[in-house]
C-alpha cells in the first residue's frame, strides 16, 4: 500500500539517472544558488514563524484565562481555511505600490515614487509572513491538542517539585508535547515546499519555481526531476533525523488521572499581552483578508453567481469528502500496520508515503499520470485483444486519478495525525486486549478508534481542508467538464483579474470554516476526564 | 490484517491484484459517462481559460448541434498530459494562449496536419505552422508603454534602444518565468542571433527600474503610478484595463500609451504572440474538431474576440474591436512564429545568465 502510494514519487525518482549535466552546469552556473538560499530562508523564516506564533497560543488558549480565551481557542484556526496563495493576492492587492493603502498614504502626505519607505510585499519577507500566518495552525492546532491531553497532575507535581510556571512549561508541558508541536511544524515546512502559488506569485525564487522552470523553459525534464528528487531527499533525511531525534525517548502518558484543568489567570499587562497577540495574530492571517475578499466578491457578485457556481461548490465539497475519507483508511492501515510491526522497512515504508506532503502539486500530477497512463495503455491492449473494444481511460481519465493525486499528496497529513493519537495510546493497552482474546484487528476497532477518536477528526478534517484549497493536481488531472472552487478561482487570478477571483476565493475559505470550527470543538471536547 | 502485509512480497502482491480487480470495475462505473466519446462531440483541453473561450464554444454548440467538453489548465501541464495519454487520449484539440506551445506540440508528434482551404484563406501564412499543424486564432502585441506626463514618443524608437543606459531605472517588466517574455526573447534570438540577445537582455536588466514582480497589469500600474517610465505588457491587459468596470485600472491605464517599436522599412516589427490551436494526433472526433477551428475563424467567432478580449483577430477581413482601433495600426514581426517555440530553452538560459528574476 505504502510502495502504491510512493508510486509517483518513484516514476520521478526514475529520471534520476538520466544524464542531463549541460544543463545542471548551466543552473549551477547561473541560478542553483539563488534557489537553494531562497528555499532554505524560506524555510527557516516560515519555521521560526509557525513556532513563534503557534506554541505560545496554544498554551495560552489551554492552559491560561484571558478575556475572550473561549473564542481565540477557536478562531485562530479560522486561518487553516485561507489558502496561502489566496492570502498573497488579497494583501498584494492592498499593500501593492498601486494598491489602496499606499495611494491613499501619498495622496495624504504629497508624497511620489522614493520619497518614502514602504515595505515591499512582494519579497521573501512576504512570503514568509504570508505562509506563517496561514500554517501556523498546524503548530497551534497539535500543541493545544497535546497541552489539553497532558495529565494536569503531571504540572502539578513539577509544580510541586518546586518549578515555577515557568520552569513547568519549559521542563514538563514543552518537552511532552514536542512530538505533536515537531509534527505540526513537519507539516507546516512541508507545505512550505510545497507551495509554489505564493513565492511565484511574490516573484521569490525557490525550488519550487526552479522546477518549473527547468521543465517548461528549459524543456529539460530530466533535469526538473532531478531537482524534485533533490527536494524529496532533502525532506525525506528531515524526516528521518527528527524522529532518530526522539528514538530515545518514548512519550506515553503513564497517568490516566485527569483533573479539571485550573487555568493560569492572567491579569492586568499580561492578560493585555495575550489578548493583542491573539487578536492581532486573527486579524493579519484572517479577518483582514477575509474583508479584501468580501469586498471584492460583493462587487461583482452578480456576474458569478449562478448555476454552474453551484456545481462548483458540490464539485469541491464531494471531492473532499472523498478523499478526506479514503486518506484516514489509508493512514490507519499504514499506522496500525507501524504499530504492530515496527520493522524498520515499514518504517521506512510509511516515511516514504508521506514524502508526498512536501512535493508540488504538478510534480505529482505527472507522477500520478505516468503509472497510470501506461496501465491505461496495457488495459487497452487487453481489451483489445480480449474483448475486442477500447475501454478508453479508465484510471486516467476519471476522477479516480484525482482522488490517488490527493491521497498521494496528503497522505502525511491524516498519517502524521494518526501516528500521534496511537502514539499516545500506551502499549501495555494492546498487550492486555489481546492477552483478553481479541485479534489485532479488534484491538484497533475497539479499543484505538475509541480511544483516538479526536486524533481521527483531526485527520479527517484537515485533509478535507487541504483538498479544498488544492490547486495544481486538480488543474490538471481532473476530467471533461468538470471544475472546483480553486481551478475557477486560479482562472480568474492568472489572467489578473483579482477583484472577480474574489467570490469563489470567498467561497473556498468559507466552506473551509466549517470543518475547522468542528475540528476545533472535538479537541476541546477530547480531553479526557469530562468536557471542559 | 496480517503483520507480514508489506513484507511478505507475494500476498502483497495478492492483496493488491485482488484489489485492482475491484477498483477497475469500480472506475469503471464511475468513469463510463464520463470518459463517452459519443457521436457529435468534440473534446478540448484549453489553456485559454474557461470563462474567455466558454461562451464562443456554447454558440458553436448552438450552431452545429455538436456537444463541446471541455478541461482547462495550464498549457505545459496538458500538453505532458496529452503526451502520457498516448494513442488513448480523449483530446482532440489542444488550445493554447502561445505559439511556443503548439510548437512544442508538433515537435513531440502529439498533433496532426489538417488541410482546409478555409483555415488557410483565414489565416496569414506566418500565423500557422508551415504544415499545417497549428493555426493562430488570434494575436496579440507586446509593444512598449510609455508615462504620457513623463515620455514624449519621439524619444522611443526600437527594442533594442531599451538596452540603451539613457533608460538606467526607468524600465519595468514581469519575471523571466513568463511564457511572453521568453518567446519575445526568442524571437530577437530567431532574427538577431543569440550573443545580441544576450547584450541587449543584459542592458535592459540594468536599466530595470525594480526587480520584476507581478503581471502585466502590475507593470503598467507601476508605471503610472511613478516606479518607471517605460513598461512592456500585452495588448489585450491594456484593452481590458481600459474597457473594464474597474475605475482605479481605468485610471492608471489611462496615464500610459502605447508606442510601437521596431516600425519603418528598416523595422523588424513589433513583437506579436497568438492564441491556437492544433488537433491531435489521434483525434477521434477529429471532423467535429475541425468544424469546430473553422467556426473560430469565421466572422461571428474573431468578431466576439475582438470584442470582448480586446485581441486583435487573425482574420483580416473581420475588424479590430473600436478601443484597438484608436491605437492605430502597426508593423508587426513577420517571423514564422514556430521560431518562438524553436528558440524558448536558449532564451531561458540567456535570461538565467544575465540575472532576469
Amino acid at each position: 500500500m505504502a510502495l502504491l502510494t510512493a508510486l509517483p514519487i518513484l516514476a520521478v525518482f526514475a529520471y534520476v539517472f538520466v544524464p542531463s549535466a549541460e544543463v545542471w552546469q548551466h543552473l549551477a552556473a547561473t541560478v542553483l544558488s539563488d534557489y537553494l538560499l531562497n528555499t532554505l530562508y524560506l524555510s527557516l523564516g516560515v519555521g521560526l514563524g509557525v513556532l513563534l506564533l503557534g506554541v505560545p497560543l496554544a498554551w495560552l488558549c489551554s492552559m491560561c484565562e484571558f478575556p475572550g480565551r473561549a473564542w481565540f481557542e477557536w478562531l485562530l484556526l479560522l486561518p487553516l481555511a485561507m489558502p496561502a496563495y489566496i492570502i498573497a493576492y488579497t494583501y498584494t492587492g492592498m499593500l501593492d505600490f498601486a494598491g489602496p493603502v499606499q495611494t491613499s498614504l501619498r495622496d495624504l502626505m504629497g508624497w511620489a515614487y522614493g520619497d518614502y519607505w514602504f515595505p515591499n510585499i512582494r519579497s521573501l519577507g512576504g512570503a514568509i509572513l504570508m505562509l506563517a500566518l496561514v500554517l501556523f495552525p498546524y503548530v497551534y492546532l497539535l500543541a493545544r491538542a497535546a497541552f489539553l491531553e497532558q495529565s494536569i497532575c503531571v504540572l502539578e507535581v513539577s509544580r510541586t517539585l518546586g518549578c515555577n510556571q515557568w520552569q513547568s512549561f519549559f521542563r514538563v508541558a514543552l518537552p511532552l508535547a514536542r512530538p505533536a508541536i515537531m509534527t505540526g511544524l513537519a507539516l507546516a515546512l512541508m507545505e512550505t515546499l510545497a507551495d509554489f502559488g505564493t513565492v511565484q506569485y511574490f516573484g521569490v525564487t525557490t525550488f519550487t519555481t526552479g522546477i518549473f522552470r527547468t521543465w517548461y523553459g528549459l524543456g529539460d525534464h530530466a533535469a526538473a526531476s532531478q531537482l524534485a528528487a533533490l527536494l524529496m531527499s532533502f525532506v525525506f533525511i528531515l524526516l528521518l533525523l527528527e524522529q532518530a531525534s526522539r528514538r530515545r525517548a518514548r512519550y506515553y502518558h503513564s497517568s490516566g488521572k485527569y483533573a479539571q484543568i485550573k487555568r493560569i489567570a492572567l491579569t492586568g499587562g499580561q492578560a493585555w499581552a495575550a489578548v493583542l497577540l491573539a487578536s492581532l495574530t486573527l486579524l493579519l492571517g484572517f479577518l483582514i483578508p477575509m474583508a479584501q475578499l468580501a469586498s471584492w466578491g460583493f462587487a461583482n457578485w452578480q456576474t458569478q453567481m449562478d448555476s454552474s457556481f453551484l456545481r462548483l461548490i458540490q464539485h469541491s465539497l464531494g471531492l473532499a469528502i472523498i478523499a478526506a475519507c479514503c486518506a484516514l483508511i489509508l493512514a490507519l492501515i499504514l499506522g496500525y500496520g507501524k504499530r504492530l510491526n515496527p520493522s524498520p522497512l515499514v518504517s521506512l515504508a510509511a516515511r516514504l508515503a508521506s514524502i508526498g506532503y512536501a512535493i508540488p502539486g504538478t510534480v505529482i500530477a505527472i507522477g500520478v499520470l505516468i503509472p497510470f497512463a501506461w496501465l491505461d495503455t496495457q488495459l487497452n491492449q487487453w481489451s483489445q485483444t480480449v474483448l475486442g473494444m477500447k475501454l478508453g481511460l479508465l484510471l486516467s481519465g476519471s476522477l479516480f486519478i484525482l482522488l490517488f493525486a490527493y491521497n498521494v499528496r496528503f497522505l502525511a497529513v491524516s498519517l502524521q495525525t494518526v501516528e500521534a493519537g496511537l502514539g499516545k495510546i500506551k502499549p501495555t493497552l494492546d498487550n492486555a486486549g489481546r492477552s483478553l482474546g481479541l485479534s489485532p484487528h479488534a484491538v484497533l476497532w475497539k479499543l484505538h478508534m475509541p480511544l483516538m477518536k479526536g486524533s481521527l477528526l483531526t485527520a479527517v478534517l484537515l485533509v478535507f481542508v487541504d483538498v479544498l484549497k488544492e490547486l495544481p493536481a486538480t488543474l490538471i488531472l481532473r476530467p471533461f467538464n468538470f471544475n472546483t472552487l480553486a481551478v475557477r478561482t486560479y482562472e480568474l487570478a492568472s489572467d489578473e483579474r483579482l477583484a472577480e477571483a474574489g467570490l469563489p476565493a470567498l467561497m473556498i475559505v468559507a466552506t473551509g470554516i466549517i470543518p475547522v470550527i468542528l475540528l476545533s470543538r472535538s479537541i476541546s471536547g477530547s480531553r479526557a476526564g469530562g468536557k471542559l | 490484517m496480517s503483520i507480514h502485509f508489506i513484507i511478505d512480497n507475494s500476498y502483497y502482491l495478492r492483496i493488491n491484484m485482488d484489489m485492482l480487480k475491484k477498483l477497475l470495475l469500480a472506475t469503471t462505473l464511475l468513469a463510463a459517462p464520463l470518459v463517452a466519446v459519443a457521436e457529435g462531440e468534440v473534446n478540448v483541453y484549453s489553456s485559454r481559460q474557461e470563462q474567455l473561450i466558454k461562451p464562443i464554444l456554447d454558440q458553436f454548440t448552438a450552431a452545429s448541434g455538436i456537444k463541446v467538453n471541455l478541461v482547462t489548465g495550464k498549457d505545459d501541464a496538458l500538453i505532458e498530459r496529452l503526451k502520457l495519454e498516448g494513442d488513448n487520449t480523449p483530446a482532440d484539440l489542444l488550445l493554447t494562449a502561445d505559439a511556443g506551445r503548439l510548437f512544442r506540440t508538433k515537435d513531440l508528434g502529439l498533433s496532426q496536419a489538417i488541410e482546409s482551404e478555409t483555415l488557410k484563406a483565414a489565416i496569414p501564412e506566418n500565423l500557422r505552422d508551415p504544415d499545417n499543424q497549428w493555426f493562430g486564432l488570434t494575436y496579440r502585441a507586446r509593444p512598449i508603454f510609455y508615462v504620457k506626463e513623463k515620455i514624449k514618443p519621439e524619444e522611443l524608437s526600437t527594442y533594442a534602444d531599451l538596452a540603451d543606459p539613457k533608460w538606467k531605472g526607468k524600465i519595468c517588466v514581469r519575471s523571466s518565468d513568463n511564457i511572453y517574455n521568453q518567446s519575445m526573447l526568442a524571437s530577437m534570438i530567431a532574427s538577431q542571433g543569440a550573443e545580441a540577445t544576450t547584450q541587449w537582455a543584459d542592458g535592459l536588466v540594468k536599466n530595470l527600474a525594480r526587480p520584476p514582480e507581478g503581471g502585466d497589469r502590475d507593470q503598467l500600474k507601476a508605471a503610472a503610478a511613478g516606479i518607471c517610465d517605460l513598461a512592456l505588457a500585452n495588448t489585450y491587459y491594456y484593452g481590458q484595463m481600459l474597457a473594464g468596470d474597474g475605475a482605479e485600472d481605468k485610471a492608471a491605464a489611462e496615464k500610459v500609451a502605447i508606442f510601437w517599436p521596431d516600425q519603418g522599412e528598416q523595422g523588424r516589427g513589433t513583437h506579436i504572440n497568438i492564441s491556437g490551436a492544433s488537433v491531435t494526433k489521434v483525434a477521434k472526433n477529429k471532423d467535429n474538431a475541425v468544424k469546430l477551428l473553422e467556426y473560430l475563424v469565421s466572422d461571428e467567432a474573431q468578431a466576439w474576440y475582438a470584442e470582448h478580449n480586446q485581441e486583435y483577430p487573425v482574420k483580416t477581413s473581420v475588424p479590430a474591436s473600436s478601443l484597438l482601433k484608436t491605437w492605430g495600426d502597426f508593423k508587426a514581426d513577420s517571423i514564422n512564429l514556430s521560431e518562438l517555440g524553436k528558440h524558448n530553452a536558449e532564451a531561458v538560459k540567456i535570461m538565467d545568465t544575465v540575472g532576469w528574476k
